[in-house]
């Protein structure tokens, strides 16, 4: 009875956290609504009795909710950050794709001829996926890793006007990295 | 490689009775930093000396909070900043429910150290949904702050307790523990946990990394919190000081294990030498900016941490673990 009814309510605050991602006039309320969706979301993960991954995207949903509220106030609001502001970007577009891909999603949950389950599921989750992201898929994993990994680094390099010549000098010789923050390691 | 570890079907946990006890302890543990706190506040100061007035600083504290004023600042967001002040001791006390009170935790997760983590990490956006809500400068100087504090010290953070997950083959904390009672992981990885300490103190905000709440902007993103919306978000503060000090002990320092006494005292009397560390480390030495922090966290930190995983995956690989 418990997982139904939490069933119930995670899913109901999933949905109407995402809606109000539309309605709510602050960025920073959009970007905690937003967090407030994913986490419904992982806390349906946790009923499936998948304790890792539901663990895992509460941390991953926090960290980066809290960076994304740094950008969205950076970039949609006024300086400080202190006026009302809503989502401009084609609001009425984006909310109709979402709200499109929730019924498609929805419609082939119920409308699909599931097939009945063959064996039993692990007796640990966390221990199955390890095994199949460390064996079978590693490969996998691992050019997606590096490959996420250069993207990130070819990105900053591109976006960033300074470079080692800047800081260190022609030579690379300068004794204190001249930085435009300061401090940190010299280098 | 390949069969299951043993470890699934058994748990440690307490009896659920004891989720209602979890807050309690950490209550009269907090009060007693908060009172050692005091004491050592009044002797540079000149306050009203000795462990009397000290003891009940805190109690007096507590109260004045509770019969002050809240401050309502003009246009505030007060939705996202009621969230954040409550969510600071709600995700300390759920990061406590996996730590193990001498032998047993409230709840044995299998992945206790991640829930630990995905906790302790909620720090993260309450302190900038303070900060934010009071609509006021200072305020948000001190939310983004801590968010700046977060990038410095998270990512040594996890290297730290997932090196202590990789020495014990287990994400679960008490297995953690078992696997200590012969050697402590401080002594296999001591980089892993000086760096932990560093970021009990820093996720904290305490002592060297309390400049999101630092007295150069006014009490940053607490500035504008006063009555129970500062007992709220101060006492959460000093619970997840707590829980983090706590932690420490299961991770590095053999949890409950320890010769004569009970496994709860050992587990009280190792938290207790872990805390006085920080109270100590706070009047040793002086806030740490976090532009300063930020690179050498991410250019010392975490190469000495991944290098300090890699020493201890070779050991349990010569253990013939895994």
């Amino acid at each position: 009875m418990l997982p139904i009814i939490l069933f119930w309510v995670l899913a109901i605050g999933a949905l109407v956290l995402g809606y109000l991602v539309f309605r709510l006039d602050s960025m920073a309320q959009v970007t905690f609504a937003l967090l407030g969706s994913f986490l419904a979301v992982a806390g349906l993960v946790l009923l499936l009795g998948l304790a890792y991954l539901g663990a895992v995207i509460v941390l991953m949903m926090i960290i980066e909710m809290v960076i994304m509220a740094v950008f969205m106030i950076m970039y949609m609001m006024n300086p400080a950050g202190l006026m009302p502001m809503t989502m401009v970007h084609n609001k009425v577009g984006s909310a109709a794709i979402a709200i499109g891909t929730f019924v498609v999603l929805a419609a082939g949950i119920l409308l699909v001829d599931w097939p009945g389950r063959e064996g039993a599921p692990a007796p640990d989750p966390t221990f199955a996926l390890g095994e199949a992201l460390m064996g079978g898929q590693m490969l996998t994993m691992m050019t997606l890793g590096v490959g996420l990994f250069a993207t990130i680094v070819a990105t900053v390099v591109l976006s960033t006007d300074r470079g080692r010549y800047d800081r260190l000098g022609d030579d690379l010789r300068a004794p204190r990295a001249d930085g435009p923050a300061g401090g940190g390691v010299g280098r | 490689m390949g069969e299951m570890p043993q470890e699934v079907a058994t748990s440690m946990a307490l009896p659920w009775w004891s989720v209602l006890l979890l807050p309690v302890l950490l209550g009269v543990a907090t009060w007693v930093v908060l009172a050692c706190d005091a004491a050592l506040e009044a002797r540079p100061v000149g306050g009203p000396a000795g462990m009397g007035p000290a003891v009940a600083a805190p109690l007096r504290e507590t109260a004045r909070l509770l019969v002050g004023q809240r401050r309502r600042t003009l246009a505030g967001d007060r939705v996202l900043g009621g969230i954040g002040g409550a969510a600071l001791p709600v995700a300390a006390v759920l990061a406590a429910a996996v730590l193990p009170l001498g032998e047993r935790p409230v709840a044995d997760l299998s992945i206790g150290v991640v829930w630990f983590n995905a906790m302790e990490v909620v720090a993260w956006a309450a302190v900038w949904m303070v900060g934010w809500g009071s609509n006021s400068a200072l305020g948000l100087v001190g939310g983004y702050r801590f968010v700046a504090q977060g990038l410095a010290y998270e990512l040594p953070h996890m290297f730290a307790i997932i090196t202590a997950a990789l020495g014990a083959e287990s994400l679960r904390l008490t297995t953690i523990v078992d696997a200590q009672r012969d050697l402590w992981f401080v002594v296999i990885m001591p980089v892993a946990f000086a760096v932990y300490l560093l970021s009990a103190a820093a996720m904290a905000f305490w002592g060297p990394f309390d400049t999101p709440l630092s007295r150069e902007v006014a009490g940053g993103a607490a500035v504008e919190l006063a009555g129970v919306d500062r007992l709220v978000f101060v006492g959460g503060r000093w619970l997840l000081l707590v829980v983090a000090a706590a932690m420490a002990v299961p991770l590095f320092l053999g949890g409950g294990v320890g010769p004569l006494l009970p496994a709860w005292a050992w587990a009280v009397v190792k938290t207790a030498a872990v805390l006085a560390l920080l109270v100590w480390l706070r009047r040793r030495f002086p806030a740490v900016r976090m532009d300063r922090f930020t690179e050498f966290a991410w250019v010392v930190l975490i190469p000495l941490t991944i290098a300090q995983a890699l020493v201890v995956a070779l050991v349990v690989l010569q253990r013939g673990g895994m």
